[in-house]
């Protein structure tokens, strides 16, 4: 997997966390730089997919393609599904949703390159 | 419908819950459809606990007496899972060869899934107990 890509998110995912951290711990409903923000972590993390999809096409693919197939959805809806959820709760709770989505996509990136690097491809 | 259940903090679990039903869902997935042989049980088990965060998930999310009925089985199912399955994964490590969301109290998971359904049936008392003194039950 792309390792660059993979840090790019891990970065723009914990520093958009930490913005709505701050909202949250500040009791302010999640505001127009979050939705941008976990918006541009999506297409960050689209371009990771369509590079490691090409990479894997192409014959470089982890043992566990199944695996590695089945987190990249998770990792894919996270962003989307939060921003949806955050949108229906205007409150600290919205910001909390969007902090929770955008702590696990680190979480995702290192499954993700766990188990690509799996199989010493 | 959103009620007391689904908002705030409930909302949270909501993602949290939904997160869980779709990474275990996929792994469980992948566990069957390609090598169930090596350890059916293990298999099942993690589908059966995929299938329990999915219902939990969409219990929390719909709200309402039956999604709160169905989150409060979820969640006991739950807790008496990662429990029971925690404890026979430390005490017969042969029978549980391969990891499950549940083995050793869901250790491989930063321990969530313990602490996930001990959060959510506490917020299906709390908004209950809510529920009762605003007189909407």
């Amino acid at each position: 997997m792309n390792e660059t890509l993979g840090a790019v998110v891990t970065v723009a995912a914990l520093a958009v966390g930490l913005l709505c951290l701050v909202a949250a711990i500040r009791n302010r409903p999640p505001d127009l730089s979050q939705f941008v923000g976990a918006a541009l972590v999506e297409v960050a993390a689209l371009v990771l997919t369509v590079v490691a999809v090409v990479a894997m096409i192409g014959g470089d693919r982890p043992t566990e393609v199944g695996t590695f197939v089945g987190y990249l959805f998770t990792f894919l809806a996270l962003p989307p599904v939060g921003i949806a959820l955050a949108r229906l709760e205007p409150t600290r709770w919205g910001s909390v949703i969007l902090t929770v989505a955008m702590l696990v996509m680190p979480v995702l990136v290192a499954r993700l390159n766990q188990i690509w690097e799996a199989t010493g491809a | 419908m959103r009620d007391r259940l689904n908002s705030g903090p409930g909302l949270v679990l909501v993602i949290v819950y939904g997160i869980f039903a779709l990474s275990a869902g996929a792994r469980a997935t992948v566990q069957i459809t390609t090598k169930f042989d090596e350890a059916p049980e293990a298999y099942l088990l993690s589908a059966l606990a995929a299938l329990i965060y999915l219902i939990a998930t969409v219990g929390l999310a719909r709200g309402g007496a039956f999604g709160r009925r169905l989150a409060l089985v979820c969640c006991s199912a739950e807790l008496l899972g990662v429990l029971v399955v925690g404890t026979l994964s430390i005490a017969d490590k042969a029978a549980f060869p391969d990891d499950s969301v549940w083995s050793v109290y869901g250790r491989g998971y930063g321990f969530i899934p313990l602490i996930l359904p001990i959060i959510g049936l506490y917020w299906l008392r709390h908004t209950a107990r809510a529920d009762r003194a605003a007189g909407t039950h």
